[in-house]
């Protein structure tokens, strides 16, 4: 077997970010402060960003970042802020009992999720000589195939916009 | 979007031909502007209606002239069959069912095109008229010229999708406007009546077109036609279901027996909607569906096969023709007279169809449509002018030939039209149809066609009688005395009119008079395009393409005229004439004489009379026979159980618990009750409290539960499947 | 590398999300644990795309998933800030208006 087969940069790499992405995905969920659980979100943001790039997605790579990092985050630190959540540590913030019914519950999914997935994939391998996904082709898909979605976000995007306004609007 | 697909035949055809679909789109159009600017404009959107009826009218004249040339066209131009011009663009597709909408012209829809658009517009100018004041006179001549465009959208339809379409819009707007005057209780009710009862008739089109669909893989009317007149399936039986399932959309729109007691009620609506209705729109459309897709009924319902001497739509229309004609003699509102005259002339339609005169049958569409207009409008007249707007022959009318001559010469010269007086346009078109009857071997058809023609001239003659002959009654009466008292018992006229009635000294005004004019004309000559009793089969020519032949079907040639096989006909419709003038006269006239109040007084004829003006007691048969067969005994069952079973059941458990009880407290030992009741609330309690959180009202929970439910779903599928 | 790496990292990153979400009181950190699950989703499209390569269809689904979530951010943390106005408070548990 060839070394570029076994891509071992890639494998290394692909380890580290998931282990800070699980860490991260935890903190955000086991966090005592509002703060550093939205400041581990952005870890786990960064790391799919990075993920996306091991898998030749650049332009969602890109999105990624830009949207979810750049603009949905700065929305949360404002969530965060204007509910005026205590900056340092709380303890109110877990349901009292919670985790009896939550710790089974995400278990049992996980388990029956890897199950399913080693079953089914084992040690099916991703072809390494796969070109990068191609922007232009991305577009020419998102404007022709997928065009009516395309206009159907639209105006998901124009009413959430509206409806955001009309929400938070004081009067 | 609109991918065009011009057929190969279209090359050959004129500007009209392709551009037919202009016909029901310009009143379509004109419908949205009338609702949206009539009311500001000075004339209340009449005019834009009459526009738009006018436009409709020169393009469907053009479109008629170009057929014409075109069915005269030498052999080498348009091949030996008249192909039909077919024009359309794809609407939608589901999977691979492509829908399209567009035109389809062929003798035809020619006809009728030239016939919708023609009354329409003489109805609307007519109406000016006549609804002149009304509170919704917008909103009426926005139905009403939604309605032209419905029928005109399914005259050209190309396909079943485009069918319906234009089917439902003309029954929609048929509710609108039978409903027109809605504040009384009686007309909303009719409207009701008709939508629903139409209703019943429209699950079968809808059902039979998916049969189609189903059998040819197809909506395209031509390609049905085509391969339904090449035939040569086993499944035979599925086309016949089709017919079947068509035919009975057809009894429910045009009023076939049983299905006809909504046509009647009709009449609730304004005059000129009942003219529009009866003559050229809406009941014609279930005559029309059969004359379109005549290879699936033709060959579905093996009519004309040796030996055959009944078909399904020869017996609907000959039991039409002669219930209908019976009601019309009970009738004392003359425009229900007419009303059942209509029924009764598309049993002769129907009838036409069933026994292969297609082409004498889509005549009589084309004739009747012209006469029972101009009949329908006299009608209207009279009451707007002359009876102070009461349609009661008995109470309100009498001896009104010389007030109103114009009024008088046209309903004299529809009414020997209608009763198939010979050389006026009713006779070529009815007796082509009573003449195929008997060659094409349904002899007992014939027989029913030619007493029907014969009951027909006796009812016309006993209205014609009691409107125009005699001595002037009621509301008449004031009219030729030129009275002017008493409007306001009349609460009809003030939905008529806002400004007190002023009664004309003389016939109405020219926009009721000249749609009157014409219409009378058209009554004589619109036979002379077809009369085989001269020797005329002009009509038949430019129609004949439209029929459809192939391997399955073979519809025979109309038979030779002669006056020989006419002479029974005419003899019997003399006849008619003759007793029935001479029984109303007795009956109706000034003199006295033992025949007046003989129903009152002979036991058999008054419940004979009874039986007619009950109407057969068909919608008693449908209210209390078939909805209380039905619901009452399911409620009483229901009651009747509720009373003594579940009563009885409550009753003893009450009373055992109730002695059961007093043991239990008389002979067991107090403390142990109270512990069993005290354990039995606990564990109530319990339960409930186990159970409470899961209607906690707490977004976490439900998350919780969605997502358990999840998980434990998919483990479940897991472990099936492995 | 294995096409499992991505996914079974999407499906750990999935039940983190579901823990949070259930566990969490706070509203915006319920949020944020949503953003987990969406994330999670992106990463198998992603994989998917790359393993059935030659076609950028999962591209196109991940990009409109982040748009919708991005929308659901701004639509969520208004309704949070209007609860927040009415109530002063974002607790979940408090919000139980609903009960059955």
């Amino acid at each position: 077997m060839l070394a570029s087969d076994i891509q071992v940069a890639q494998n290394i790499g692909f380890g580290i970010i998931a282990t800070i992405m699980v860490l991260g995905a935890v903190n955000v969920v086991r966090s005592s402060n509002v703060v550093h659980a939205a400041l581990s979100l952005i870890a786990v943001m960064a790391g799919a960003a990075a993920q996306y790039l091991l898998l030749a997605a650049e332009f969602v790579a890109v999105t990624q970042v830009l949207v979810y990092i750049g603009a949905v985050m700065v929305l949360f630190l404002f969530g965060v802020m204007l509910t005026r959540a205590k900056l340092g540590k709380d303890v109110d913030l877990n349901n009292k009992g919670g985790a009896l019914i939550g710790v089974p519950v995400a278990l049992l999914l996980l388990g029956v999720m890897s199950y399913v997935l080693i079953k089914g994939f084992e040690d099916t391998k991703l072809d390494p000589n796969l070109p990068q996904t191609s922007t232009a082709a991305l577009s020419d898909t998102i404007f022709s195939v997928y065009a009516l979605p395309f206009w159907a976000l639209s105006f998901v995007l124009l009413a959430a916009v509206i409806g955001a306004i009309v929400l938070a609007r004081k009067d | 979007m609109l991918a065009e697909e011009t057929g190969a035949a279209v090359h050959a055809a004129g500007w009209f031909l392709e551009n037919a679909w202009l016909i029901p789109l310009i009143p379509a159009v004109a419908f949205f502007l009338i609702i949206g600017f009539g009311k500001r404009l000075p004339r209340g959107g009449s005019e834009i209606g009459i526009a738009s009826m006018l436009a409709s009218l020169v393009i469907a004249a053009g479109t008629a002239y170009q057929w014409i040339q075109r069915v005269d066209a030498p052999v080498a131009e348009v091949g030996h069959e008249v192909a039909p011009v077919i024009k359309s663009w794809n609407w939608f597709d589901i999977g691979n069912l492509h829908v399209s909408i567009g035109s389809h012209i062929d003798g035809l829809a020619v006809t009728l095109l030239l016939l919708v658009a023609f009354i329409s517009t003489l109805v609307q100018i007519y109406s000016t008229e006549y609804v002149r004041g009304d509170r919704r006179y917008t909103h009426f001549f926005a139905s009403i010229t939604l309605f032209s465009a419905g029928m005109l959208t399914m005259v050209l339809a190309p396909n079943m999708v485009q069918f319906i379409l234009g089917w439902e819009i003309m029954g929609l707007c048929s509710f609108l406007l039978i409903g027109h005057w809605w504040e009384e209780e009686a007309n909303s009710e009719a409207a009701l009546k008709a939508f629903w009862t139409v209703r019943v008739g429209d699950m079968g089109l809808l059902v039979g077109t998916a049969v189609l669909l189903g059998i040819f893989g197809t909506l395209e009317i031509s390609e049905i036609n085509e391969k339904a007149a090449n035939f040569a399936g086993d499944n035979k039986g599925l086309l016949m279901f089709a017919a079947v399932a068509l035919f009975i959309a057809c009894i429910g729109k045009s009023g076939q027996f049983p299905l006809h007691t909504w046509l009647p009620d009709a009449m609730a609506g304004p005059t000129p909607v009942s003219s529009l209705l009866h003559s050229s729109t809406m009941v014609v459309a279930g005559v029309f569906l059969v004359a379109r897709l005549y290879p699936v009924f033709h060959v579905g319902l093996d009519i004309n096969i040796a030996g055959q001497h009944f078909n399904l739509i020869a017996v609907i229309g000959g039991i039409t023709i002669l219930i209908a004609a019976g009601l019309a003699f009970v009738q004392d509102d003359i425009k229900k007279v007419l009303a059942y005259s209509t029924v009764s002339q598309l049993g002769y339609m129907m009838l036409g169809l069933g026994v292969g005169a297609w082409t004498g049958a889509v005549f009589h569409i084309f004739t009747h449509a012209f006469f029972k207009c101009a009949l329908f409008l006299c009608a209207g007249s009279i009451a707007h002018t002359g009876s102070h707007h009461s349609f009661d022959m008995k109470t309100d009318m009498g001896g009104l030939r010389k007030k109103m001559p114009v009024t008088f010469g046209v309903w004299m010269v529809s009414t020997a039209a209608l009763c198939g007086v010979p050389f006026f346009s009713g006779f070529f078109s009815k007796d082509e149809i009573i003449d195929s009857a008997k060659y094409n071997d349904y002899k007992l058809f014939y027989f029913v066609a030619i007493i029907g023609a014969a009951m027909t001239a006796a009812y016309m003659t006993r209205a014609t009688y009691l409107t125009f002959f005699g001595k002037a009654r009621g509301g008449a009466a004031h009219f030729v005395h030129g009275d002017n008292h008493g409007h306001d018992d009349d609460h009809h006229a003030a939905a008529h009119h806002s400004a007190p009635l002023s009664f004309a000294k003389s016939d109405s005004s020219w926009q009721i008079t000249i749609p009157l004019i014409i219409l009378g004309l058209l009554a004589v000559v619109s036979g002379y395009l077809n009369a085989p009793a001269l020797g005329i089969h002009w009509f038949e020519h430019m129609t004949e393409s439209s029929i459809g032949s192939g391997t399955a079907m073979s519809v025979p040639p109309p038979p030779e005229f002669t006056w020989a096989a006419a002479a029974p006909g005419l003899l019997l419709v003399a006849l008619g004439f003759i007793v029935s003038l001479a029984l109303t006269k007795a009956v109706f006239g000034e003199k006295k004489n033992a025949l007046q109040g003989l129903t009152q007084r002979n036991a058999l004829l008054g419940a004979g009379h009874k039986f007619l003006v009950n109407k057969y007691y068909l919608d008693a048969l449908y209210e209390k026979v078939i909805v209380r067969s039905i619901a009452h005994p399911i409620s009483r069952a229901v009651y009747w159980t509720n009373q003594n079973i579940l009563d009885g059941i409550v009753n003893a458990v009450g009373k055992g618990g109730k002695r059961s009880g007093e043991f239990v407290y008389k002979y067991l030992d107090q403390g142990l009750v109270d512990g069993a009741v005290n354990g039995s609330g606990a564990a109530a309690s319990g339960a409930g409290t186990a159970l409470q959180p899961v209607q906690s009202g707490k977004v976490n929970l439900y998350g919780a539960l969605l997502f358990g439910a999840a998980a434990v779903g998919a483990l479940v599928l897991v472990l099936v499947n492995s | 590398m294995l096409i499992n790496q991505f996914l079974i990292l999407g499906a750990v990153l999935f039940c983190i999300g579901v823990y949070g979400v259930i566990v969490r009181k706070n509203a915006v950190l319920v949020l944020m644990s949503i953003e987990l699950i969406l994330n999670s989703v992106n990463i198998n499209l992603l994989a998917f795309d790359r393993l059935w390569g030659g076609q950028v269809d999962g591209n196109v689904f991940a990009l409109y998933i982040i748009a919708v979530a991005a929308a659901e951010v701004g639509v969520g943390l208004a309704m949070v800030l209007l609860i927040f106005r009415n109530r002063k408070t974002i607790a979940l548990d408090d919000l139980s208006e609903m009960k059955g």
